[in-house]
């Protein structure tokens, strides 16, 4: 297995970055064989900014982000890499050192609300609680700051609906409350995994502004799960595109959205139908579907439905692993492609007509 | 889109917004779900207005979009056009033929003609029916014998929807959610249809297999002239396929009109929120307008007086709590175009520049940086 380096994870030391993830592998033994579902994944982030993780259900990005929570203790997942976040190394960190920081330093927005949070305990008391695990507070003021936050995140009468039940609560409202919840320790790293997908479009632009707006206010930083690159578009700074569990494509969204270097990140491109795009072209689908986590391609795992591994000489997509590269002219971009410069420039002509 | 084609033989078109050849007319639409309370007496205490006073119609060969949020009764609509559901009120008439208190048992005759794509390829297979038998199965409930038999009539549709049709005996579990949904469509092409209802087809796909689905639908479109009734809250979805686009808000239609007036030219202000929400990836769409709306939905159960969409609006005045705005086209509208509004809004989705933030949190968090901006 060809080994990957990023520019960062060369040495040892302690990282300078706010989160270093490096070389983070998550695998789950079940009798079918190992299930790889991240497998060498690394990234950096600093605090104020948002990282996009994109990808098809099964690259790896929810599993990513839970390791990161350490959730993934007791369970029987392997998990190796390094986790740095703010000078302080989590993957070795016992479950209760990592409980002090879950939820304080590090908190979650899930994707379904209204599974996430318990039909039985009011939404101000989970709020409440929330604060009151990680503050020497009282009761009165644990409330006082539960409704505070559901008024900042604009849940109308926040004084009543504290009372109120989950199922009382719309979707919209359901996802503000998780978000309230979220913040209610002051994060610095807020990990959101799909945290609109199950909204309408209204309101999820309404919810991705708030997360923005809050993000800026707190001076976070944000890590956000999605399989639509128009919300990464919309408020990331970087891109970390998976397939199979490992990286295929990094680097910030001008970088990844405009200059896209990997196959699959133009086919995730060109399938989706833009709102100004043009209706008689047709959609450029990937073909195939995604690959099986236990026995991934050899060589690179997008192979199979690869539209250009003939352009490469031999059968090197098929045999060799494609190391992450830097992209010429950018100093954070790299993806991992056998395909030379040229090549990729021409074929990226074709892909950008076919978009516009 | 015919509309020079002679329909003598036909009965003409009742009051329909266009001189077109309809295949499925709908007018005055109407459906509500009571709500019952009390254990042995129930009395009905209420109603979900799902749909209220729907006129559409969709001409032979063409696809009509519709979307709108969840909850505005797009769903409930398809269900009432394939008569899944009983209409309250008002008028389905499909192909010629008034089907809206049609018996089951006659349904099924009009049902070869009148079919149906599902959401959820997961749930919408029968998991002890091999594919084969899924597709074949509403050959033999319409007494069909295909000249070239059952098997060989679902393997040939098998092939057209890209399946291998060597997998004709294997079981809904062995495939994957893109190819589950091929098998949706293979069987409702099994009768030939002239129209299909899409009840979100893609969403529940991963990005990649939707456009594969897609694309599959729209060359039987385009192949076979069927007409698609296409329901999807994935507005660049809708626009890629359909050349007619309706918009629904609670229960109502709010503006229909072709592909460019509702894209490039839409007036009702609820058109203009919902296209600027969508999330883009092109660079260039940053001068598009940017809208927040407030809240979500209200609920159907009592919808609000007047013109429903009041309650969310940035335009609204006394006029829209009393009096309901007709479904009409406006002056400006090209043909067909047809908006429901007292105040509509200018024919661009171009940034006006400022934004609308109905959003109080949204708003008090801007504020509160524009005002920070400014003291530094």
């Amino acid at each position: 297995m060809a080994l990957e380096i990023s520019p960062q994870s060369a040495d040892g030391s302690t990282p300078s970055s706010f989160l270093d993830v490096r070389d983070l592998r998550v695998h789950f033994p079940t009798e079918d064989g190992l299930v790889k579902s991240v497998d060498g994944v690394s990234f950096t982030l600093e605090k104020g900014k948002t990282l996009g993780i994109v990808g098809e259900s099964g690259s790896g990005k929810s599993v990513t982000s839970l390791a990161l929570l350490g959730l993934h203790k007791n369970s029987r997942a392997r998990v190796s890499g390094e986790v740095w976040l703010d000078g302080q190394e989590l993957v070795n960190l016992s479950e209760g050192e990592m409980r002090s920081l879950r939820g304080s330093k590090v908190s979650m927005i899930f994707q379904d609300p209204l599974s996430a949070l318990h039909p039985f305990y009011s939404v101000g008391s989970q709020i409440a609680e929330a604060y009151l695990v990680h503050h020497k507070v009282s009761k009165k003021e644990a409330r006082e700051r539960s409704v505070e936050m559901l008024k900042r995140v604009g849940i109308p009468q926040p004084e009543r609906r504290y009372r109120d039940y989950p199922h009382q609560f719309s979707g919209g409202m359901r996802q503000r409350a998780m978000i309230a919840m979220s913040l209610v320790c002051d994060p610095e790293l807020l990990i959101a995994d799909e945290p609109t997908t199950a909204l309408d479009v209204t309101v999820q632009a309404q919810i991705l502004d708030l997360i923005r707006d809050l993000q800026e206010e707190f001076g976070s930083a944000v890590i956000i799960i999605t399989h639509d690159l128009g919300v990464v578009a919309e408020i990331s700074d970087d891109i970390l595109v998976m397939y199979g569990g490992r990286r295929v494509e990094y680097g910030t969204v001008q970088d990844v959205l405009e200059h896209q270097e990997h196959p699959y990140t133009w086919g995730l491109m060109q399938s989706m139908p833009h709102l100004s795009g043009d209706v008689t072209q047709r959609l450029n689908p990937i073909k195939g579907s995604p690959p099986s986590l236990i026995n991934l391609p050899g060589g690179c795992a997008f192979n199979p439905r690869c539209e250009f591994r003939d352009r490469v000489p031999g059968d090197r997509c098929l045999t060799e692993r494609p190391e992450l590269l830097p992209v010429l002219g950018s100093d954070k971009h790299i993806a991992a492609c056998h395909l030379d410069a040229d090549g990729k420039a021409e074929i990226r002509g074709t892909a950008d007509k076919a978009v516009k | 889109m015919s509309t020079t084609k002679s329909i003598a033989g036909q009965r003409p078109a009742p009051a329909a917004e266009s001189s077109g050849e309809n295949l499925l007319e709908v007018t005055g639409l109407e459906k509500h779900f009571p709500i019952r309370q009390g254990i042995v007496f129930q009395r009905q205490v209420g109603a979900v207005r799902a749909v209220d006073g729907l006129d559409f119609a969709v001409r032979a060969g063409e696809s009509l979009g519709l979307v709108g949020e969840s909850g505005c009764g797009k769903s409930t609509t398809g269900r009432l056009v394939t008569r899944l559901l009983e209409p309250t009120a008002g008028k389905v008439v499909f192909d010629g033929e008034d089907i809206t208190h049609k018996p089951v048992v006659k349904m099924r005759e009009a049902r070869q003609n009148l079919q149906m794509i599902f959401q959820d390829p997961y749930s919408s297979l029968n998991p002890r029916h091999t594919v084969g038998t899924i597709v074949e199965t509403p050959m033999r409930l319409n007494g069909i014998n295909p000249p070239q038999g059952h098997k060989r009539r679902a393997q040939e549709l098998l092939e057209i929807v890209g399946l291998n049709p060597e997998h004709y005996n294997r079981y809904p579990n062995e495939f994957s959610g893109g190819q589950r949904q091929r098998i949706g469509v293979a069987r409702a092409l099994a009768l030939k249809p002239k129209l299909i209802v899409a009840d979100e087809p893609v969403s529940a796909l991963d990005v990649s297999i939707q456009a594969q689905v897609v694309n599959l639908l729209q060359d039987l479109q385009r192949e076979m002239g069927i007409a698609f009734l296409f329901i999807a809250h994935d507005l660049a979805v809708v626009r890629h396929f359909s050349e007619r686009v309706a918009v629904m808000y609670l229960g109502k239609i709010v503006e229909v009109g072709d592909r460019t007036a509702i894209y490039e030219r839409p007036r009702h202000p609820y058109t203009h929120a919902l296209l600027s929400s969508v999330p883009e990836v092109v660079p260039g769409s940053e001068n598009r307008e940017r809208i927040r709306l407030a809240g979500d939905v209200p609920s159907p159960i009592n919808p609000p007086s007047g013109c429903r969409f009041r309650t969310r609006c940035w335009k609204a005045q006394d006029k829209c709590a009393t009096e309901e705005p007709p479904l009409v086209r406006l002056e400006g509208n090209g043909d067909g175009h047809l908006t429901a509004c007292h105040f509509p809004e200018e024919p661009t989705i171009a940034s006006r520049g400022e934004d609308i933030v109905l959003d109080p949190a949204l708003a008090a968090l801007e504020e509160a940086r524009r005002q920070s901006d400014t003291g530094v």
